[in-house]
């Protein structure tokens, strides 16, 4: 009985934690994929430019 | 670390990554089932840990720019120059972390997700600072001229840093807690911290500056990787040019 007078008084900020998480997941993700789609696009690049290259010689 | 493009990843960075992943699970694990429940703010206090930590690691990023400035102004190798210029981008994606996640606690503690409050106004002007720097880069084309603006830029704007992060402790009138000593006598959302809780934000530190050591590796070969292109690219021109006479 004691325990659970004690949580009454603890406000109810379930929501909060879960958009401000999702966010954070967001930016965060966001910066990951970033990174992967530059790093797969120059790679493509090179790719391309290599292959030029051979064709010429 | 290498000083050109190599498409293999290199076995360290694949063990650095696999350590930031599992600490990062592992914080998370700390943060929602070990640290206690704050009495006051209930769960949404919990943003904390994440907020401080990538604040944290994102200022580490801001500072070893300056680091890596100093050591490209001595030796005016491109290493750190390339290093540098990661080491702003990743923190700037950090502190971006801990600026939302700030917003959204800020939210349910303060009733607004944002006021022009002494450490806030702090931290915008320290944010647009670095999203210049990475802005203006850009805009210069010539290599040289454009390393030694990114060394002198990141040595001038750390100072927003040391404010937002140290100078602001002097302001009484901010809402902002401190994490360490005690807040201004305006400061909201402030709470005692147990020893469940000290060491759930020491590991979370910990972890986002292990995230930071990763990311600044990858991003650092991401560069690597864009100039290998540009040269080729430039190489694949002058070689045309020559073959028809230019």
């Amino acid at each position: 009985m004691l325990p659970r007078l004690l949580l009454q008084d603890i406000p109810d900020t379930t929501s909060g934690l879960v958009f401000g998480y999702i966010a954070i997941g967001v930016i965060f993700g966001l910066y990951l994929l970033s990174l992967f789609l530059r790093a797969r696009s120059y790679r493509r690049d090179l790719d391309i430019i290599e292959q030029t290259e051979q064709d010429n010689d | 670390m290498e000083t050109t493009f190599r498409k293999q990843w290199p076995t360290g960075l694949t063990v650095l990554t696999v350590i930031a992943g599992a600490m990062l699970a592992a914080s998370l694990a700390m943060i929602f089932l070990y640290a206690p429940m704050e009495q006051n703010m209930g769960w949404v206090q919990r943003i904390f840990y994440t907020h401080v930590g990538s604040a944290w690691a994102g200022a580490v990023g801001f500072v070893g720019a300056v680091v890596m400035a100093v050591l490209y102004l001595a030796t005016r190798s491109r290493l750190w120059d390339v290093i540098g210029h990661a080491s702003v981008e990743v923190g700037l994606a950090l502190v971006t972390v801990g600026l939302v996640g700030g917003m959204v606690w800020g939210n349910q503690v303060w009733g607004v997700p944002w006021t022009w409050d002494p450490k806030l106004t702090s931290f915008a002007v320290m944010w647009l600072s670095y999203a210049a720097y990475l802005m203006l880069r850009e805009g210069i084309e010539d290599p040289e001229r454009r390393q030694r603006f990114e060394a002198v830029y990141a040595i001038v704007a750390v100072a927003t840093v040391l404010f937002t992060y140290l100078g602001v402790r002097l302001v009484e009138t901010t809402l902002h807690p401190h994490v360490i000593g005690p807040s201004a006598a305006t400061g909201e959302g402030d709470f005692g911290l147990s020893t469940r809780m000290v060491q759930t934000l020491i590991f979370a530190v910990v972890t986002w500056t292990v995230i930071y050591a990763t990311l600044l590796w990858h991003r650092s070969r991401l560069r690597l990787l864009r100039d290998s292109v540009d040269q080729a690219r430039a190489n694949l021109i002058g070689g045309r040019s020559l073959a028809a006479g230019d």
